[in-house]
């Protein structure tokens, strides 16, 4: 008697609900996340679309190493201008990440990858090939795209990272659990436009300051506004040293605003600009 | 007998019961103590439940699994209080041959062919070495039972990781993965006492590589490697006469010199070596003569 008590309970309690909701309100339940007559996910469509919202973030693949470049939205003067990277991250020796969409959520994941990464190297004393660390976090991002009442993920991710399998490799990710590797690549806002002047412009050969330069380039583009500065984007690469090791570097505030001089793309003190909040 | 055991200070007298004891294997004696040791307390019960209980004095008691048992004495004023079977369990089974050894571009495993339990040849043709992928071998020593089970175990990882992920663990990989479920197994209830040498290519870098591992998970990646009693013997003559650049035909001259070297002076018929040797092209099985005849001095 008392040890099927919590099975009644939570029996009846689904008969209330089920009586209790109309049925013209049951698609709108969703306790799970199901196939809509067309064959569609939505749940997994929304959290896309709440990623084309978020700040670009692209990655270019060159023959020495890697770019990534992302987009800080300022939102507010007010707001506290942190020094520390929002939307790049490293994941372990050989690995960073640019992230688009909810941070939050984005916080949770990276978690995963950075333990998961660190019991790869526990277990093997070595460290993870990219994609298997890839495929780990996509295959946690699937679950959350077939269990009942749980929302996907609502982060898009682009890695950049190093393995003496692969060399240097550029993946990307997506809510719904998929992934695959690219030469250039971007997420976030504005991503088709980004994606088709990366098309235009990439080149097969190019090297790591190449890669740079079309990276702000191409970000310069995207945003809404055209002088960029270290405060609106952020910069990261992954390379290799002169005696062979693979290093990954955060750009700081510095190295950024150099680049952007360099490239003629920097903001000229004190001048307004558009896209600024008053 | 009389044993002073330092781990757990206590004085423990042991009579022979068996030739096993000799030998060095698992044995079983017969014990007349319960006592003392220092202030003559008693021995606490479950001190000596624990050891009846069949446990491995070795793996119950220190906590690392130290040799439990260290040094001899007579005492002649010791209480008698009980009679307790009691079975201890020394470390691994020393009389199998295990020997490796890494050159420029190949790695030799040699492992005895006896299967021995106790004094007894049980099988002149065993196998003591498992595949665990295209360029990584395995040769095991220890307790009987363990070795063919961890051996698999870590053969169906490698398997199951090679399909999981379409490339193979590099032999450090291995090595590495193999410590660490050795180091798991020791702070268990029943750990594995197997002894394994690990030789390998590195796919990558087409590089030898040997491991040495032992059952307390230890692991030391080494130019040439050997386990049991052998080590005794061979060790000398690797030092002597094995460098880096050897060659595939130096490397089995080199072993032809150990396992003379063991006829002459290892009182063990271990019925002649199996010899598996990694090159970059993957594994081999050498036809080895183990009929040569040697005479001792």
């Amino acid at each position: 008697m008392t040890e099927d008590a919590p099975g009644r309970v939570a029996w009846s309690f689904y008969v209330f609900i089920t009586f209790a909701i109309p049925n013209c309100y049951y698609h709108q339940l969703s306790l799970t996340t199901i196939f809509s007559p067309e064959g569609r996910l939505y749940q997994v469509e929304y959290a896309l679309e709440a990623i084309s919202h978020a700040g670009t973030a692209l990655g270019i693949l060159a023959k020495d190493g890697i770019v990534l470049a992302a987009e800080r939205k300022v939102t507010s003067k007010l707001l506290e201008q942190d020094t520390s990277a929002e939307k790049l991250y490293t994941i372990n020796d050989n690995m960073i990440c640019a992230v688009a969409g909810m941070n939050a959520d984005a916080n949770i994941l990276i978690n995963y990858a950075r333990q998961n990464a660190q019991r790869y190297l526990l277990t093997y004393n070595e460290d993870i090939p990219c994609e298997q660390l890839v495929r780990r976090l996509c295959d946690l991002k699937q679950g959350y795209t077939q269990h009942g009442g749980l929302r996907p993920f609502g982060v898009s991710f682009i890695y950049a990272g190093y393995d003496h399998l692969r060399q240097f490799q550029l993946y990307q990710s997506n809510p719904s659990g998929n992934y695959g590797g690219w030469k250039a690549t971007s997420v976030g806002a504005n991503n088709a436009s980004a994606q088709s002047l990366l098309k235009q412009d990439y080149k097969e050969d190019c090297d790591l300051k190449e890669a740079c330069a079309m990276a702000v380039k191409v970000l310069s583009k995207t945003m809404d506004s055209t002088k960029l500065s270290s405060e609106k984007i952020e910069f990261a690469t992954v390379g290799k040293t002169k005696d062979g090791k693979i290093y990954h570097h955060l750009w700081t505030a510095d190295e950024i605003d150099a680049l952007l001089r360099e490239q003629g793309l920097a903001k000229v003190d004190d001048e307004p600009e558009a896209g600024d909040i008053k | 007998m009389a044993i002073f055991c330092q781990a757990c200070r206590f004085l423990i007298t042991v009579e022979e019961k068996s030739e096993v004891w000799r030998s060095q294997e698992t044995r079983v004696a017969e014990i007349k103590t319960s006592t003392f040791f220092w202030q003559k307390k008693k021995a606490p019960k479950r001190w000596l439940t624990q050891r009846v209980a069949g446990r491995k004095l070795q793996a119950s008691s220190s906590p690392r699994g130290a040799p439990h048992l260290i040094t001899t004495s007579l005492r002649p004023d010791h209480l008698t209080c009980s009679i307790l079977l009691f079975s201890i369990n020394f470390p691994t089974n020393r009389k199998h041959v295990l020997l490796g050894i890494a050159g420029k571009d190949f790695v030799i495993l040699a492992a005895s062919k006896a299967a021995m339990r106790g004094p007894t040849v049980l099988k002149a043709e065993d196998d003591k070495t498992r595949q665990l992928n295209k360029h990584t071998v395995m040769a095991f020593s220890g307790e009987s039972g363990d070795t063919i089970q961890f051996a698999e175990y870590i053969q169906a990882n490698a398997a199951l990781y090679s399909m999981r992920n379409d490339t193979e663990l590099s032999p450090s990989a291995v090595a590495n993965f193999v410590r660490g479920e050795l180091a798991r197994s020791l702070r268990s209830r029943s750990p594995y006492t197997v002894n394994l040498l690990l030789g390998g290519i590195d796919p990558v870098s087409e590089k030898p590589h040997l491991y040495w591992v032992d059952y307390l998970a230890s692991l030391a990646p080494l130019p040439y490697a050997a386990h049991g009693y052998a080590q005794y013997y061979c060790l000398s003559i690797l030092d002597k006469h094995h460098n880096p650049d050897i060659s595939l035909e130096e490397g089995l001259k080199l072993l032809g010199l150990c396992t003379d070297e063991l006829k002459r002076r290892l009182p063990i018929d271990y019925k002649g070596v199996l010899v598996k040797v990694i090159t970059k092209d993957g594994v081999q099985e050498i036809p080895f003569d183990n009929d040569k005849i040697v005479r001792s001095a």
